[in-house]
């Protein structure tokens, strides 16, 4: 007898409890990113100004992105794989955060090096670590190009092609 | 049971009491103004045929303020320029015959304040839109023309552009009276944003010219579904002065399909969570109802054998 | 000093019952909580309310993520940002806007089932009290709530109420602009209310519910006759397997079985609403953003202000505000002013059965009448009522003195 009051009792709290999923499912994309933030998530930018060894910094999706013409004469960041070539020339683009922490790395134009004052990591002008600690080299976004301008956020063939050789980040 | 007649009560004074504050006041507070189906009746009818050939000659000299971009005629202003001379921009006329009435258009054409109802506001000064139809034919000619050139399919939004867009803004669908805000992007040096900021001047100015031409800016139409009731909104667009004696707000002619591809529009901004929620509630109700089952075989379980 | 069990495995029940008393707990708060078995549907709304403030709770987290009390982006961060960007975020405001509305409609009938059982005498004044203050905290909570649209009627609502405080012909200007912090509604208004609406005043009322439980523990919950019962000698009854006999059921699971039952029926409603009705809840003037140089040309409170409102209205502005300030405190005075000393329901109490219904039907009328425009038959309609009312409450003592014994039970 009691246990059949029971019965009842734990069928309805597990139902309240399917409830309570579908409740936190809507609670679950009430956190999600707003539509306008996701929409606000690609960059262009346009690359026929360029100079030759100087650093421009871009934003995209709230962070900074370095964008260097690589100079010739740097040999070695010259023929780095992790360039993206655009209208014949090779430029480094990537997300200026160091892979360490987080800090933002200055560029030293005269030394063709990037140097993090926090904790002192090094990269080339190709973004390679030469210094620890940052353990990998500097993060190219996502990107594609279109003529002389480059779209960050969306996933060109360039893009694809250095993913898969994990060249990336 | 005895249960069910002290629900019966509870249920009875709660209805009197939701009966009294809304429908009842309601219906005290607000004007009645009869719905007459966007017919016109005040307009007679016009019984000339129209001839779709001679409306094009004529539709000539309309180009002289309008574009008519349905057969490749531009706009012969921009829209700031276009306001600073007659108040508001002229709209473009591709879609005229597809969403106006056509016996309010060719009365508009014979006398424009009269059938826009804006007669009071042009005592002193002329309304920028002379006649251009001196009887009915050529009225009527017109009319044809402007049916033959108008699209087939006209979507909400175009509907909404041509007959509220130039004077109403609609901030939530990104649209001003001088069109949709670009997509702009501030110089990361200087974090300016030259661009939108002449775009914004250029409203401004727009905007002055507007309050000039009509006494006011005319409101913001982002959730005037939310703001104003259904019927209130058809019969002020059928009638304005019938709804609000002395309003700058011309009648604008709309056919019934227009006003509907119009009304369309501002609900899917307005209230943009409709199909959303016609998709969720059933669920919810139906969860519901099921829960209240399973609690109702608790409860007779819980108390079978207590009295 | 309490034992400890040094054998009991960490968090077993031994060891949480040396730790927590669990089983005290468990026992005092919900299977050893004697309810009356006498009782209808209408002694589930406490559950009910207790569950819609559950609900306010959780809507309203998530309406505060994205909600920004500024004068010049709320109105926007509510009607766009909440009503089309945010994935639910309507969901969450309907409920929150039809569950503010609905929870009021819950406190009056909660109200009146207390007044029509007597569940205010004999030892349950502070029950009532309590519940008073927690209606006076709602009344807060919903009108600082409904400032924060910053719609027309946010800001009308906020000068007409609090242009009450200059308290009529002492024209205290100076606390009028002290609580709007300027001298019109503005920046400060709007974030000092903020303040009240999602901090300081659930804090006040969760403090009053646990408040409002605890007054009920030692009279116990009112039964549909009033008849006094020996909760022990029931409840020994009912240990004994008495179930039956005993004129107690213990909270859980029986009591519960059928709140929760109640519960479901009232959610099926509420949900109907927020799906299908929700328009009663949102006014329509509060769709045009505040507008300081524009009166909308109908003002009024949400429903469940308008009887008090109306109180207000038919009087010149001194005496206006006396019947105000009479119909917000006379209800806390009610376990004094009923001097009877029976506890029954009002159909077996004479004349206080006339006053109950009078009263119930007066402030429905006062209610009506506070919606429709001052116009006409209505301003007669208002003032007899505002009278009524007035009158009804003066009555109050000399009827309940002059009432008979009711005797027995049934």
């Amino acid at each position: 007898m009691s246990d059949r009051r029971d019965f009842f009792g734990k069928v309805l709290g597990a139902y309240a409890g399917l409830g309570a999923l579908g409740a936190l499912y809507a609670a679950k994309r009430t956190w999600d990113p707003l539509p306008s933030v996701k929409a606000a998530g690609f960059t262009t930018i346009d690359l026929s100004q360029a100079q030759e060894n100087v650093l421009y910094t871009e934003m995209w999706r709230g962070k900074p992105i370095f964008v260097l013409k690589v100079p010739k004469q740097d040999k070695k960041a010259y023929e780095d794989k992790r360039l993206i070539t655009v209208g014949g020339d090779k430029f480094f683009i990537a997300i200026g955060l160091c892979t360490h922490l987080g800090c933002i790395p200055a560029y030293y134009p005269d030394q063709h090096k990037f140097i993090c004052a926090c904790h002192g990591g090094q990269f080339d002008a190709a973004g390679e670590v030469l210094k620890a600690p940052p353990p990998s080299p500097l993060v190219i976004p996502p990107f594609t190009v279109k003529g002389k301008k480059v779209v960050l956020g969306e996933a060109g063939p360039e893009y694809k092609k250095l993913k898969e050789a994990g060249l990336v980040a | 049971m005895k249960e069910l007649k002290v629900l019966a009560v509870v249920v009875f004074f709660t209805l009197v009491t939701y009966w009294g504050v809304e429908p009842y006041a309601h219906s005290v507070m607000h004007k009645h103004v009869e719905f007459k189906n966007f017919k016109y009746e005040d307009l007679k009818p016009i019984a000339a045929k129209g001839d779709a050939a001679k409306g094009q000659a004529l539709a000539a000299a309309c180009a002289g303020c309008h574009s008519i971009k349905a057969a490749k005629m531009p706009a012969p202003m921009d829209p700031v320029t276009a306001s600073a001379t007659y108040g508001v921009n002229p709209p473009d006329l591709s879609l005229a015959g597809a969403l106006l009435d056509e016996k309010y258009l060719a009365h508009f054409l014979k006398d424009p304040t009269h059938t826009a109802m804006v007669a009071h506001k042009f005592k002193n000064k002329p309304y920028p839109m002379p006649p251009m139809a001196t009887d009915d034919q050529s009225a009527a000619d017109l009319v044809a023309y402007f049916k033959s050139i108008a699209p087939k399919e006209v979507t909400a939004k175009e509907a909404y552009e041509f007959a509220c867009g130039r004077c109403h803004e609609m901030r939530y669908a990104k649209w001003t009276q001088i069109g949709e805000e670009p997509k702009t992007k501030p110089n990361i040096q200087t974090k300016m944003d030259e661009e939108k900021l002449k775009f914004q001047e250029k409203l401004a100015q727009y905007k002055d010219h507007l309050v000039k031409y009509l006494g006011k800016l005319p409101p913001d139409l982002s959730i005037i579904v939310r703001a104003r009731s259904e019927d209130f909104l058809k019969t002020f667009v059928e009638d304005p002065q019938a709804q609000l004696p002395g309003t700058a707000m011309p009648r604008v002619g709309v056919n019934k399909e227009g006003y509907e591809k119009v009304f369309q529009y501002l609900e899917e901004v307005g209230d943009p969570s409709k199909p959303k929620r016609e998709a969720v509630g059933p669920w919810v109700i139906g969860y519901f109802i099921l829960f209240t089952f399973l609690a109702y075989l608790w409860y007779k379980s819980q108390w079978k054998g207590l009295k | 000093m309490a034992h400890f069990d040094p054998n009991a495995r960490p968090f077993s029940h031994q060891w949480l019952n040396d730790r927590l008393a669990v089983d005290t707990l468990k026992r005092v708060l919900s299977t050893e909580y004697w309810i009356p078995k006498n009782i209808n549907f209408l002694w589930a709304m406490g559950m009910v309310l207790a569950a819609t403030f559950g609900v306010l709770l959780i809507s309203g987290i998530f309406l505060l993520m994205y909600y920004i009390p500024d004068t010049k982006q709320a109105f926007d961060s509510v009607n766009y940002t909440i009503m089309s960007e945010v994935g639910y975020g309507w969901l969450w405001r309907h409920m929150h806007g039809v569950a503010a509305s609905v929870v009021f409609l819950i406190i009056y009938i909660h109200m009146f089932t207390g007044i029509y059982y007597g569940s205010y005498k004999r030892g349950r004044e502070l029950i009532w009290l309590s519940g008073m203050l927690l209606f006076v905290s709602f009344s807060a909570e919903a009108f600082s709530g409904y400032m924060l649209p910053w719609g027309q009627m946010s800001y009308w609502a906020g000068m007409v109420i609090t242009n009450l405080f200059s308290l009529g012909s002492l024209d205290f200007q100076g606390l009028v602009e002290w609580i709007r912090g300027d001298y019109v509604p503005g920046q400060a208004f709007l974030g000092r209310f903020f303040m009240l609406h999602v901090l300081l005043m659930p804090l006040i009322i969760m403090a009053l519910i646990v408040l409002h439980f605890g007054t009920l523990r030692l009279p116990h919950v009112n039964n549909k006759d009033g008849e006094e019962i020996d909760f022990e000698a029931e409840a020994e009854k009912w240990k004994a397997g008495k179930r039956k006999e005993a004129k107690v059921i213990p909270f859980n699971p029986v009591f519960l079985s059928k709140d929760t039952f109640v519960l479901g029926v009232y959610f099926i409603f509420y949900f109907y609403l927020v799906f299908y009705h929700f328009e009663f809840a949102m006014d329509p003037v509060n769709f045009d953003p505040a507008d300081p140089l524009k009166t909308p040309p109908h003002i009024y409170p949400e429903w469940y202000f308008l009887w008090s409102y109306e109180i207000l209205r038919p009087f010149p502005k001194d005496p206006g505000l006396i019947a105000f300030g009479f119909a917000q405190v006379i209800f806390f005075l009610l376990p004094f002013l009923d001097r009877s000393p029976n506890v029954a329901p009002a159909n077996r109490r004479g004349i206080f059965k006339f006053w109950f219904w009078i009263l119930l039907v007066d402030m429905i009328v006062l209610t009506v009448m506070g919606k429709v425009p001052p116009i006409g038959i209505y301003t007669t309609i208002g003032t007899v009522a505002a009278w009524v009312f007035i009158i009804l409450w003066v009555l109050l003592p000399f009827i309940t003195k002059a009432e008979k014994p009711v005797r027995g039970h049934k």
